[in-house]
């Protein structure tokens, strides 16, 4: 018991907060998440303001939770992970600062982790034999990110998107088509009703490496769509459109992947973020990864979501390679992978 | 009795000790860095200086509100997050009333007012009242041989020209301090009736020996909250929450 490494982690980053306790970077002892998102379907999309307040509602609340479904106390606890970047800096900065003030009050050390370093390690917690290297995906409402993962620690981004983040598309083309918000799960559910091949949506193609991504002309495509089909009288099938919209994300997303894989040689590809719950693209993915030979390592939805448990995988690697942070940490809205 | 207190509601962050009625440190630092960087930073200096043993500590003070939106949740989630691992209580002190403090003794009125955007400020109006006329207050202490902190108009955000009305009602002199005179000084000239005077820097920003000062007369009161339980107070709802309700014509 005393060589275990018992990381308390903390997140705020969005419209989630949550804590927990994560054992040796792979078993999760307990990940409390207290989700906003009825506060905001209000307004169709997260206020930055309310989920700051809602945040400051909560932070103890989760936390305390946390440690208790873990059956541990603070005395327990070997380091405190925290987000600092990148999300929305009000949001950010609740997790930040309650995280520095435990350490400060109990001594413990502090290390302050990145989102998607986190949303990567849920891979970590959902298969305990994944070690780098490996490709992953990392698809969100705010992110878009093709990575290498050289070593626990270590990335490269070797993709990325040029506009709208893949869950970003998501949303606004289900408010488009009436679906409402969160616009992710409502796309994933009404295109198993749809036909994928009824329209044809564009696959955009930008910079020269091919691994980038461009979601925001896919948007227009479907707006002008609705539009000439209001114009022309002609009826819309809501789970087509869904269907063939949901098709176009996903087949960028795979061909790039693909492609990195074949370039880059990994026998491993992940997946990861709030968009890597989609149905749909997890059996694509699966099927073109088992076409190549590629071992193909995925988390459960609920570690997909924002959560704590992944900060607590990502803070515990960060810890045992020596990362520590001051208690003059500040939240970094728009923080680097690999930046230190 | 020792009380640990915490401002980060505008743009200085300070913070102090306070052992039985003795300010045995505070740290003010008024200069645009982010709370994020400095409130702990300054808290651990205060802690290493005064040798403070933080289990010894009763309780953490905090300005509640109002103050910048961000701010406050960076005092707040500090305090809470100190409250949570020391399991002690927390005593959220009204913004306004902390700054008025500072001008112990005065015989005019007190009134700081913070810039709260869109022409309004966030303010009170206090008054120190000689403690043999036995006033009431919830900051009264009994104490015979001084004054008693009385609040005349609770904290709010109000347009700076009827925050003006209502102290040329009182007909009394003024101190006027806080972040907001300089921004609103010209308005002020214009349009306060009563005889008013502007307060030094020094006693015009936010200071965490008067939270501290305040918290434990708080504190004896029994008027404290748990960690878990605080919020800021803000005063204001967000944006967002605000035009929802003036479209939906709340």
């Amino acid at each position: 018991m005393s060589s275990d490494c018992l990381i308390l982690a903390i997140e705020s980053s969005c419209d989630e907060t949550s804590a927990a306790v994560v054992r040796n970077g792979r078993e999760v002892l307990s990940n409390v998440i207290f989700s906003q998102i009825d506060l905001h379907t209000l307004y169709g999309g997260v206020v930055p303001e309310i989920a700051s307040r809602k945040h400051i509602d909560k932070v103890n609340q989760v936390i305390e939770e946390a440690l208790d479904k873990a059956g541990v106390t603070l005395k327990d606890i070997t380091a405190i992970a925290v987000t600092y970047g990148p999300g929305l800096v009000g949001a950010l900065l609740v997790g930040v600062s309650a995280a520095k003030a435990i350490a400060f009050a109990t001594g413990l050390p502090l290390v302050g982790v990145h989102h998607i370093e986190g949303h990567i390690s849920a891979n970590f917690i959902a298969n305990p034999t994944l070690e780098p290297p490996f490709g992953c995906l990392v698809v969100s409402g705010g992110h878009t990110h093709l990575v290498e993962v050289k070593d626990y620690g270590k990335y490269e981004i070797i993709g990325r998107t040029y506009d709208d983040a893949a869950g970003e598309a998501f949303d606004k083309v289900a408010r488009a088509i009436g679906l409402g918000y969160p616009g992710g799960p409502k796309v994933d559910k009404i295109s198993n009703e749809g036909n994928p091949e009824a329209i044809h949506f564009p696959r955009a193609k930008v910079g020269d490496s091919g691994y980038d991504f461009s979601f925001s002309g896919l948007k227009s495509a479907v707006l002008n769509y609705l539009n000439s089909c209001e114009m022309k009288n002609e009826q819309i099938v809501v789970a087509d459109v869904a269907a063939s919209f949901q098709k176009a994300v996903i087949d960028v997303l795979v061909g790039n992947s693909m492609q990195a894989v074949e370039q880059y040689g990994f026998k491993k590809f992940a997946i990861a973020g709030g968009v890597a719950s989609n149905s749909h693209l997890r059996a694509a993915f699966e099927e073109a990864c088992s076409k190549r030979g590629v071992e193909f390592f995925l988390p459960p939805p609920i570690l997909c979501t924002d959560n704590a448990a992944m900060i607590g995988a990502a803070g515990y690697y960060e810890y045992i390679n020596g990362t520590r942070h001051g208690l003059d940490l500040n939240a970094i809205p728009n923080l680097r992978l690999g930046e230190k | 009795m020792k009380i640990l207190a915490l401002d980060s509601s505008g743009i200085p962050a300070s913070v102090a000790l306070l052992e039985d009625n003795v300010l045995k440190a505070e740290y003010t630092i008024n200069h645009k860095k982010t709370h994020s960087q400095t409130l702990l930073p300054m808290l651990d200096e205060i802690k290493n200086m005064t040798e403070l043993e933080l289990d010894s500590v009763d309780a953490i003070a905090l300005t509640a509100g109002p103050g910048s939106f961000t701010g406050l949740r960076i005092g707040s989630a500090t305090a809470k997050g100190i409250g949570l691992a020391l399991s002690k209580p927390l005593i959220a002190v009204p913004t306004v009333d902390a700054i008025a403090y500072g001008m112990y003794g005065t015989e005019s009125l007190i009134c700081p007012i913070m810039d709260a955007r869109r022409n309004q400020v966030y303010t009170g109006v206090y008054e120190f009242v000689n403690a043999q006329d036995k006033p009431e207050g919830i900051y009264v202490t009994g104490d015979e041989h001084g004054y008693e902190f009385i609040v005349r108009m609770p904290q709010c955000a109000v347009d700076i020209a009827e925050l003006c009305d209502r102290l040329n009602e009182f007909n009394r002199p003024v101190v006027m301090c806080g972040d907001g005179v300089p921004v609103f000084k010209d308005r002020l000239n214009e349009l306060l009736k009563v005889p008013y005077t502007f307060a030094p820097s020094h006693l015009s920003l936010q200071k965490a020996g008067s939270v501290a000062t305040l918290g434990a007369i708080m504190y004896r009161k029994g008027m404290t909250q748990t960690a878990a339980e605080h919020s800021p107070e803000y005063l204001r709802l967000s944006q967002a929450e605000r035009e929802r309700k003036e479209k939906n014509g709340l």
